[in-house]
């Protein structure tokens, strides 16, 4: 496919770096504990779209035994992704759940709320 | 069938936890899911100590899964390090395993029990596969499955605390997991494997690239995240606190281990020492855990509730690991991995004492245990002796792994890190003292309920984690030979 412009090479990088940042600057920054688990899943992505980038090569296709295909992509990172789009699948449930529990226990899911619950906890 | 069964004991050590973990699920009986965890622990034991006799007789394993061969498939490499690391992990498993069933019965709820050995046995499957792999991937995978288990296992807490500590863990674990695949993933651009062995021979090559030495500190801070180093502890008291007392034994004595074994492997075997020529990483990491071994030995002395005490004390016991590390020798490796054994000897034994403590007064902070050392007189005298061990007093493990780091140290010639290795354990006998003062000094309250030893099933597993303490104390032939063997082979380039 012919694009009208051309893209830099590097394009995918920046992203990656964007939205990893933007992903942990949430993560740090924000104190509702949902908001925190969006951030994270940003920040998984960004290494995703990392490892996806690296494997690409301009014109390659997808890696099958065909004559017609003279170039093709790794596949190896697209493979290693799969499985860790599972794991941030697990990690996102679980800290959901951990967040579902926390709401029942303390009311909020506020972050400086619950510290100061805890702190009358003591 | 006994040949081709023993060729196959490294993927059996994975799979057997890993396939009885949804056993317990389908079963949902908590006894019958206490049972599977006690006896995959204690064959686990059995085929680590059949694969450490199987690597002192013929020299490390190399098993490939499903038979593809190594740099494309997935391989799982024991030697000397692993295999000792797994005796490790297998060990303190069974014998808290023993101990586990009146504890839990008391801490968790009836309907959760199964749950927990399931999530056990997850823990327990993910840690031995991170020792166990030869793929720096797949090491991933494993220190997933071990995390994600073990922030369940923290949850499981009886207070509201353990949920948002779980949290917590769950936020830093995850972040420091993430790192360490960006680490992964920008050494696999540079090199285009993923197995550590064909890493070790392809990383010379471009270890002055930018890229690898982004790929080295992103793997540091991920992996530090993980094995509690200082600053980037701040999960890992609250953690130990709030989780149930069995869960802290289990984690205090084998989590952070296999994180300081990652640690090593990508350091040495992966990297090698060339590397800290280019990235000064070694004194880095000394300053850092200098810093931890004074600064969280001081907030311990603060600490009102045992459990977190101790949590603080595990901070700064890494840092020693660390220091080890640091050094680059093998007197300072010998050190660090005689430490990883010996402070898993040592918390393992203190937190059982806390746990038992806990089954009995329901309480772990220092004022509501006084007076126990004239009603629970067995399960203290364990503490006490534990207790020397972690202050490092002469014939327990405790002294010889000291030992050998002041040795390392004075190597060097770095006479001030010795120096503070003395002041960090004087800042112990602080803080242990604050503990044996409320216990043998004081009077337990006189309306305070009557209450007695705990039960023998609870006794033989902390005192066999006490004798191990004295045992390797005095005869450091097994340990002491291991580790420098380990660090041997470490220093001297790939296995």
């Amino acid at each position: 496919m012919e694009l009208p412009v051309e893209i830099p090479g590097l394009l995918n990088y920046w992203i990656v770096i964007v939205l990893m940042m933007a992903g942990f600057y949430v993560v740090i920054s924000q104190g509702n504990l949902v908001k925190k688990m969006v951030g994270l899943s940003v920040f998984q992505v960004a290494v995703f779209v990392l490892y996806i980038t690296m494997s690409k090569i301009d014109g390659g296709a997808a890696p099958i035994l065909d004559d017609a295909i003279k170039q093709y992509s790794n596949p190896l990172p697209h493979v290693l992704i799969l499985t860790a789009i599972v794991v941030g699948v697990a990690t996102t449930a679980l800290g959901l759940a951990l967040i579902v529990r926390i709401r029942d226990a303390y009311g909020t899911i506020e972050e400086d709320e619950i510290i100061e619950l805890e702190r009358n906890d003591d | 069938m006994s040949v081709s069964l023993s060729a196959h004991l490294p993927a059996i050590q994975v799979v057997l936890p890993l396939i009885s973990a949804p056993l317990c699920v389908l079963f949902r009986r908590n006894g019958a899911s206490w049972l599977i965890a006690l006896i995959v622990s204690w064959l686990s034991l059995g085929i680590s100590i059949l694969l450490l006799e199987q690597v002192i007789a013929n020299g490390p394993i190399s098993y490939l899964l499903g038979s593809w061969a190594a740099p494309w498939g997935i391989e799982y490499k024991v030697d000397m390090l692993s295999a000792f690391v797994m005796l490790i992990v297998t060990s303190v498993g069974s014998i808290s395993m023993i101990f586990a069933p009146n504890s839990v019965n008391s801490e968790i709820p009836g309907d959760r029990i199964y749950l927990f050995y399931t999530m056990y046995l997850l823990t327990f499957a993910g840690l031995l596969g991170i020792t166990i792999t030869g793929d720096a991937f797949n090491l991933f995978v494993f220190l997933e499955i071990s995390s994600l288990s073990s922030y369940v296992l923290i949850s499981l807490g009886a207070e509201r605390n353990a949920l948002t500590a779980a949290f917590r863990y769950l936020i830093l674990g995850t972040v420091g997991a993430t790192f360490y695949i960006i680490g992964v993933g920008l050494m696999y651009q540079m090199t285009g494997t993923l197995n550590m062995t064909d890493l070790a021979m392809r990383l010379p090559a471009v270890a002055e690239t930018r890229t690898i030495l982004v790929a080295l500190g992103f793997v540091t801070v991920g992996i530090g995240l993980k094995l509690g180093l200082f600053p980037v502890h701040v999960w890992l008291p609250n953690a130990y606190a709030y989780a149930p007392s069995v869960v802290t034994a289990f984690l205090a004595a084998t989590a952070t281990k296999v994180a300081v074994y990652t640690l090593l492997r990508i350091y040495f075997t992966v990297f090698g020492t060339k590397i800290f020529a280019a990235l000064p990483i070694d004194e880095f990491l000394l300053i850092l855990s200098l810093i931890a071994i004074v600064s969280m030995s001081a907030v311990a002395i603060f600490q009102n509730n045992v459990k977190r005490l101790l949590a603080y004390s595990s901070v700064a016991q890494v840092g020693y690991m660390i220091i080890g590390i640091s050094m680059v020798s093998v007197t300072g490796l010998t050190a660090t991995i005689l430490h990883l054994f010996n402070h898993a000897m040592i918390k393992g034994a203190l937190f059982l004492v806390l746990a038992a403590v806990f089954f009995r007064i329901k309480s772990v902070k220092i004022e509501h245990m006084a007076g126990l050392g004239k009603v629970m007189p067995y399960s203290m005298a364990a503490f006490v002796l534990a207790g020397f061990s972690l202050i490092g007093v002469p014939l327990t493990v405790g002294f010889v792994s000291k030992w050998y780091l002041i040795l390392g140290a004075l190597e060097k010639g770095w006479w001030p890190v010795a120096g503070l290795v003395l002041i960090s354990s004087l800042l112990a006998v602080i803080y242990f003292w604050k503990v044996i003062e409320a216990i043998y000094f004081k009077t337990r309250p006189q309306d305070a309920a009557i209450i007695h030893e705990v039960p023998i099933t609870m006794l033989v597993p902390m005192w066999l984690l006490v004798g191990a303490n004295i045992y390797f104390g005095i005869n450091t032939e097994l340990s002491v030979g291991a580790a420098s063997a380990a660090a041997k082979m470490l220093i001297g380039g790939a296995p």
